[in-house]
């Protein structure tokens, strides 16, 4: 979830070159053939109650709080997993709806811990939310029934988010962000009926298939998933969108925020490159943010005997270029070059190459990708007959071949959804 | 002379001990140096004279039952091989009351034959349906004879099967199925079992049809785990089935192409939901799809399919050979042809009745059923599964046909009949409605993953006479949120059985 609310359609976008027009409590809507009833509200502007759906997986239909009404149909379709159709009319809100989305959460509730205040999402939480959207004002059901909130154990084995089954609401959004999202599959509904629980396998987190992408966490409304640095340290007060810099990839991400230290990184679902999606190490792996050994101001020395010295932007870019011309002078135009990492942007490396080709006037530029992804350009050349890096996000894409020796571990993101 | 013996191998008579009586009256025959060919046939349904033995006789097959292993020896002394008298001899089988007034057109040949002997089947009208439908001009001319026939799905939901393939037949795609649903598993129902048990090629025969109608050449059939002589016996009968050519890649010779696979379930009721059901055909696990999509569009593997019950499929080829109007003149009203109904719970003579639609629960449990096995008067009867309403005695005389038993308050579904006798606490009955639900929900939709469950609770506090009122309301309101927020038929239908208990047996609530 993200802390800072963002709107949340409900179902994925649909493209279509056909368009849809359905009236939504008395607004016409327009929308792509294939678009939800639960989508097409939200473009209208109507916010139609919702636990199991969210805009970044298929509509599921389990939670029930959905269901609207449609004229010439029978009974109370779910809104989520109900296609719009030309000329449809919808009804959001009745009594009778009323009364079913209240019937649906005093259920949830009757089976959900009543312990909001100290709950690490408090202020955060679908759940929550939802009972207060539908007017839930009392759960009859008591004290003394089945539950899973009484014996239930946290799963503190992830490094970065903690696992309460206490707080479960059985809406599989974990479960299918991992199939969906991510593709790796480790999480599964066990058991049926009451009984169904989610697992991640028949072990805890850590030793599981989990790879610590967070998109699980992300999914979760509830605080069943939820991120240590939260647990720890409460909810952020605004958020910063900002690039992932661990690889070239260039995720867009939410660095929620607390006053001015980093409480979460969340992969932005406007982010071009990653769709919402990350890996471990920009979700989790941004303890360097603040860190002690960061180099935050430029520094230079003339010589590796002597110590770093603190200097303005100007004077660091002065004296290198300054050492460039020198070198060139001294040893000749050949003397210097340019290497690129693979954390940079195609945007930086174009930009390298240009100062090294315009400015020092040679050709010696090159990037450690075209070292780590010679294989790879290597694989798609020969069966493909062209060859490019696998950087490029393109989720509608048919699946794209590669024979890098590891591209879901270097650049794990754009890869997991084509596994 | 050989003397031809025929004793059931449906699981029911097998249950009853037929195994023993069979081996009994070889080793009696070859003692006493009688030539016996024993032939192990399907059940003639009428299970409380299980094991029910016949024997052929000029006069026609005249039947023993129930017999036991230690009336062997009197049977053979009483001369039973050529029909003498025995205080077990119930005459002509087909003269017995229970099975003469009955309308057996699905049922036709069971009981009658041996299962998987491919020559009993031909001769007794087996294959005319496949010729005449692999004799028709399209598929179309199939499904069009399908429609008229008025043939509504047996396995519960009546949805006219005709109208079902005519939506996978117009569906766009090269790859459609046939999948046949024989995850039987409503109390009180065993028609598809024995169906499969006693007649399993009039199964294989309905659904190569299906596959000619739609343009199908793979078949599935989804058998519950419960079922394992039904196993044995369908998996005998596709392989004996296949070497004859009657189905593969040249079904009869006709350049069609048309195979079957069996797939077991895992002991799941929810499986028996036909989109749980392709979930698990496809190897998932048994959860409810929402619709549409129908299936009839994206069935299994997201391929247009056809699903209909073991029942449905087996009484496509009668249609097929006697034409549509000889199926649509028996039946009533909308409900046309005939239904095989089971008689099950608390009662005398339990065992399986096919009639045309519009005979009455009266019949049933009184005529054929003989009343309750205990003797005391029937305050209840459940029809159509777990999720049917408990009926009583003031609905006896509604007709059975879908329509008019529905606005009766009832549910025909599958067809089984569960009959209580007076000493039936029918608020614990309304509980285990809840408890069933609890035990076999899917877990996907909150209204029935968790209010099954708080409906046993509530349930047990009115029984405690806890709050009694407001948890009657609570009661009510729980229903009403499953009614019409489930996700499928589980949730939905789990309130009928408990407020036809709260309805018609309040006092009950009241204890």
């Amino acid at each position: 979830m993200y802390s800072v609310k963002e709107p949340d359609a409900g179902t994925p976008e649909r493209k279509s070159s056909e368009q849809v027009t359905l009236e939504i409590d008395g607004h016409a809507v327009t929308v792509p053939a294939g678009t939800s009833v639960m989508r097409a509200a939200a473009d209208a502007g109507v916010r139609v109650p919702k636990l199991c759906a969210t805009e970044s997986l298929e509509a599921f239909g389990s939670c029930r709080l959905c269901l609207v009404q449609i004229e010439g149909r029978r009974g109370y379709p779910a809104s989520c997993t109900t296609i719009a159709e030309p000329g449809m009319k919808v009804r959001t809100q009745s009594d009778p709806l009323a009364k079913l989305r209240r019937g649906v959460m005093e259920m949830y509730i009757s089976d959900h811990p009543l312990d909001c205040l100290t709950c690490p999402t408090n202020g955060n939480c679908e759940l929550q939310e939802q009972a207060g959207v539908v007017g839930l004002r009392e759960v009859r059901y008591g004290e003394g029934g089945a539950n899973h909130f009484k014996k239930a154990e946290k799963d503190t084995s992830n490094p970065y988010f903690d696992f309460d089954p206490a707080k479960c609401i059985a809406c599989s959004r974990c479960v299918r962000a991992c199939e969906e999202v991510q593709g790796t599959f480790a999480l599964t509904l066990q058991g049926r009926g009451f009984e169904s629980k989610i697992a991640s396998g028949n072990t805890d987190f850590k030793s599981s298939e989990c790879v610590s992408c967070g998109a699980c966490v992300q999914a979760c409304p509830t605080a069943t998933l939820v991120e240590k640095s939260i647990v720890e340290r409460g909810q952020p007060d605004h958020s910063v969108v900002t690039t992932c810099a661990y690889c070239g990839v260039g995720c867009s991400f939410r660095a929620e925020v607390k006053g001015s230290e980093v409480v979460r990184m969340v992969p932005n679902k406007d982010g071009h490159a990653n769709h919402g999606h990350s890996c471990v190490k920009g979700r989790f792996a941004w303890g360097y943010a603040t860190h002690k050994d960061r180099i935050t101001k430029p520094m230079i020395r003339s010589s590796i005997r002597d110590p770093w010295r603190e200097v303005s932007w100007d004077e660091a870019i002065a004296y290198a270029a300054s050492e460039f011309k020198r070198i060139q002078a001294e040893h000749g135009r050949g003397a210097v070059g340019g290497i690129t990492s693979s954390r940079c942007t195609n945007e930086e490396t174009y930009l390298v190459q240009k100062l090294v080709r315009a400015a020092f006037g040679n050709n010696n530029v090159d990037t450690c990708a075209r070292v780590c992804h010679s294989p790879t350009g290597y694989g798609l050349k020969t069966t493909l007959g062209e060859s490019a890096a696998p950087r490029t996000s393109t989720p509608s894409s048919t699946p794209t071949s590669s024979s890098s020796s590891a591209p879901t571990r270097r650049t794990p993101t754009p890869c997991s959804p084509r596994r | 002379m050989t003397h031809i013996v025929y004793v059931p191998i449906d699981a029911t008579a097998r249950s009853v001990g037929a195994d023993d009586v069979a081996a009994a009256i070889a080793r009696e025959a070859a003692a006493r140096g009688e030539p016996v060919q024993i032939v192990r046939n399907g059940t003639r349904g009428l299970c409380w004279l299980e094991p029910l033995v016949e024997v052929v006789t000029p006069a026609g097959r005249v039947a023993y039952g129930p017999v036991d292993v230690a009336d062997v020896a009197s049977l053979f002394a009483a001369d039973f091989l050529r029909g003498g008298a025995h205080p077990l001899a119930h005459g002509r089988t087909d003269d017995i009351t229970w099975l003469k007034g009955q309308e057996r057109l699905t049922f036709a040949r069971v009981g009658l034959t041996d299962p998987l002997s491919l020559a009993d089947y031909k001769e007794h009208g087996g294959l005319r349906g496949l010729r005449a439908a692999l004799s028709a001009k399209t598929g179309s001319d199939i499904v069009e004879e399908l429609v008229r026939s008025g043939l509504r799905g047996r396995g519960g939901a009546a949805f006219p099967a005709g109208i079902k393939w005519r939506t996978v037949a117009g569906a766009p795609g090269p790859q459609k199925y046939v999948c046949c649903n024989a995850d039987e598993g409503d109390s009180g129902t065993f028609s598809d079992r024995m169906l499969m048990e006693g007649d399993p090629y009039v199964l294989l025969e309905g659904m190569t049809i299906a596959g000619l109608a739609v343009g199908a050449d793979q078949g599935y059939i989804y058998l519950r785990s419960e079922y394992p002589d039904a196993e044995r016996t369908l998996m005998a009968a596709i392989e004996a089935a296949r070497a004859a050519g009657w189905l593969g890649r040249d079904v009869l010779g006709s350049g069609r192409a048309f195979d079957i696979e069996l797939r077991r379930g895992a002991g799941a009721y929810i499986c028996g939901e036909e989109t749980a059901m392709l979930e698990s055909l496809e190897g998932k696990r048994g959860m409810v799809r929402p619709k549409p999509p129908l299936p009839a569009i994206s069935g299994l593997f997201g391929k247009p399919t056809v699903i209909n019950n073991v029942i449905t499929l087996a009484s496509v080829p009668i249609i097929l050979d006697r034409g549509a109007q000889f199926y649509a003149d028996y039946g009533m009203g909308r409900s046309r042809g005939t239904l095989p109904f089971q008689l099950a719970g608390n009662i005398k003579r339990g065992g399986l009745v096919e009639k045309a639609f519009g005979l009455t629960l009266r019949e049933l449990v009184y005529d054929y059923g003989g009343g309750t096995a205990s003797g005391r008067p029937v305050r209840a009867v459940q029809v159509g599964g777990p999720l049917g309403p408990y009926l009583p005695e003031s609905k006896f005389d509604v007709p059975l046909d879908y329509e008019v038993f529905a606005a009766a308050g009832g549910m025909i579904g599958h067809g089984g009949l569960v009959v209580f006798d007076d000493t039936v606490d029918m608020a614990l009955m309304a509980r285990y409605a809840m408890e069933f639900c609890a035990i076999e929900s899917c877990g996907k939709c909150t209204p029935c993953r968790i209010g099954s469950t708080r409906g046993v609770e509530v349930i047990d506090r009115i029984r405690n006479n806890e709050r009694r009122g407001p948890n009657l309301a609570l009661l009510r309101d729980l229903c009403d949120t499953m009614t019409h927020g489930s996700l499928c038929a589980m949730g939905g239908l789990t309130p009928a059985p408990v407020l036809s208990a709260l309805e018609h047996f309040p006092e009950d609530f009241q204890r």
